[in-house]
């Protein structure tokens, strides 16, 4: 993706913006970008416990907006992997400081101070939080479940986007059951992409990992053993961003899906 | 007897469902004023030529990136 700052959506909430976010930011610092992941979701901050680093906390966005501390302060520096920070929200409702402005001068303090790209992990819904998360990305992941909400919203949302004049959107399907999918109980890939008309740029399976990951905040993504599963899907969704054609996952041993997908990729 | 393999697959009535309701999200309509509409349009098209209102059916298409305004009215022929 051309964009430095990409904002992570998706409308409905319990999606798995905040998972997409720690994952997919840290795949991309492990392989050698100097990311920032920044949680917007002010009043209900969770990019913080998701990655483990809940206990480094000390100055959060609105203090920055504040003028509470400098940006630097607020720049909580990963344990694992070393070019990699985090800026948490606050967890007070106190709101009146997060503008669109203050957004905007703060991810372009952090572009040009060095830092290749910026993740925004945006709050559910279509109101200020989104916009606010919105206002200083040039591109967008928006993050869809293959069910009817989801994909209501994700439609919604990609709307939203393109009126905010952001036109690198890229979909990410997550939570897919290849076994739902083999008995026609789960919308396929080709069919999510046909309804809501944007490019695809990672399908993630339905994955106990991710939660056993976040239960000790512990990105799943940044785990190069394992080659399959949630992690894999996350970490190649990074080397996509990258600009690498990254073949996509044959998910689970299903002949037909596994021939649906070769079907759908085998272009490029 | 054929019930349960004749059974539609319940992710292609998700798919009309979705494709239907997101016409009208996008036309920013809802599906009772899209029956008003579809009411008056058929007293219009009734001044001028008898119609068979029976398999009358309009409906909000994508076209790529373009909505379309499809009407279907069979008309009566003159025996």
């Amino acid at each position: 993706m051309d964009a430095k700052a990409i904002v992570v959506t998706s409308g409905k909430g319990g999606v798995g913006k905040t998972t997409t976010t720690a994952n997919v930011g840290a795949a991309l610092a492990q392989l050698g970008e100097r990311i920032v992941v920044i949680d917007t979701d002010v009043g209900l901050r969770n990019l913080d416990v998701v990655m483990g680093l809940e206990g480094r906390v000390v100055f959060d966005l609105i203090d920055v907006f504040e003028g509470r501390c400098k940006l630097q302060q607020a720049l909580i520096r990963d344990k694992r992997v070393e070019n990699l920070f985090l800026i948490a929200a606050s967890q007070t409702k106190d709101k009146s400081s997060l503008s669109e402005e203050h957004m905007q001068n703060t991810v372009n303090a952090l572009l040009e101070g060095g830092f290749d790209r910026v993740l925004i992990d945006s709050p559910a819904g279509i109101e200020t939080g989104f916009q606010t998360a919105a206002s200083a990305a040039k591109g967008a992941l928006v993050v869809v479940n293959p069910e009817v909400s989801s994909v209501r919203d994700a439609d919604r949302i990609i709307g939203l986007l393109e009126a905010r004049g952001i036109t690198e959107t890229k979909l990410i399907i997550n939570r897919l059951r290849p076994h739902m999918v083999q008995r026609g109980d789960m919308l396929e890939v080709d069919d999510v992409l046909e309804i809501l008309g944007i490019k695809l740029i990672g399908i993630v399976p339905e994955d106990e990992k991710i939660l056993i990951s976040t239960n000790i905040g512990n990105p799943a993504s940044l785990d190069t053993s394992v080659k399959n599963g949630a992690g894999t899907a996350f970490r190649n969704i990074a080397r996509r961003i990258k600009g690498e054609d990254v073949a996509y996952l044959s998910l689970e041993t299903s002949k037909g899906l596994f021939a649906g997908l070769r079907r759908l990729f085998g272009g490029n | 007897m054929f019930g349960l393999f004749s059974r539609k697959k319940s992710k292609d009535q998700l798919k009309e469902r979705l494709k239907l309701v997101l016409s009208y999200d996008r036309a920013g309509l809802t599906p009772g004023k899209m029956e008003e509409l579809k009411s008056e349009l058929l007293q219009v098209i009734s001044k001028y030529f008898p119609a068979a209102a029976s398999d009358y059916d309009v409906k909000l298409e994508q076209q790529g990136s373009r909505m379309i305004f499809v009407a279907n009215l069979p008309v009566n022929q003159k025996a």
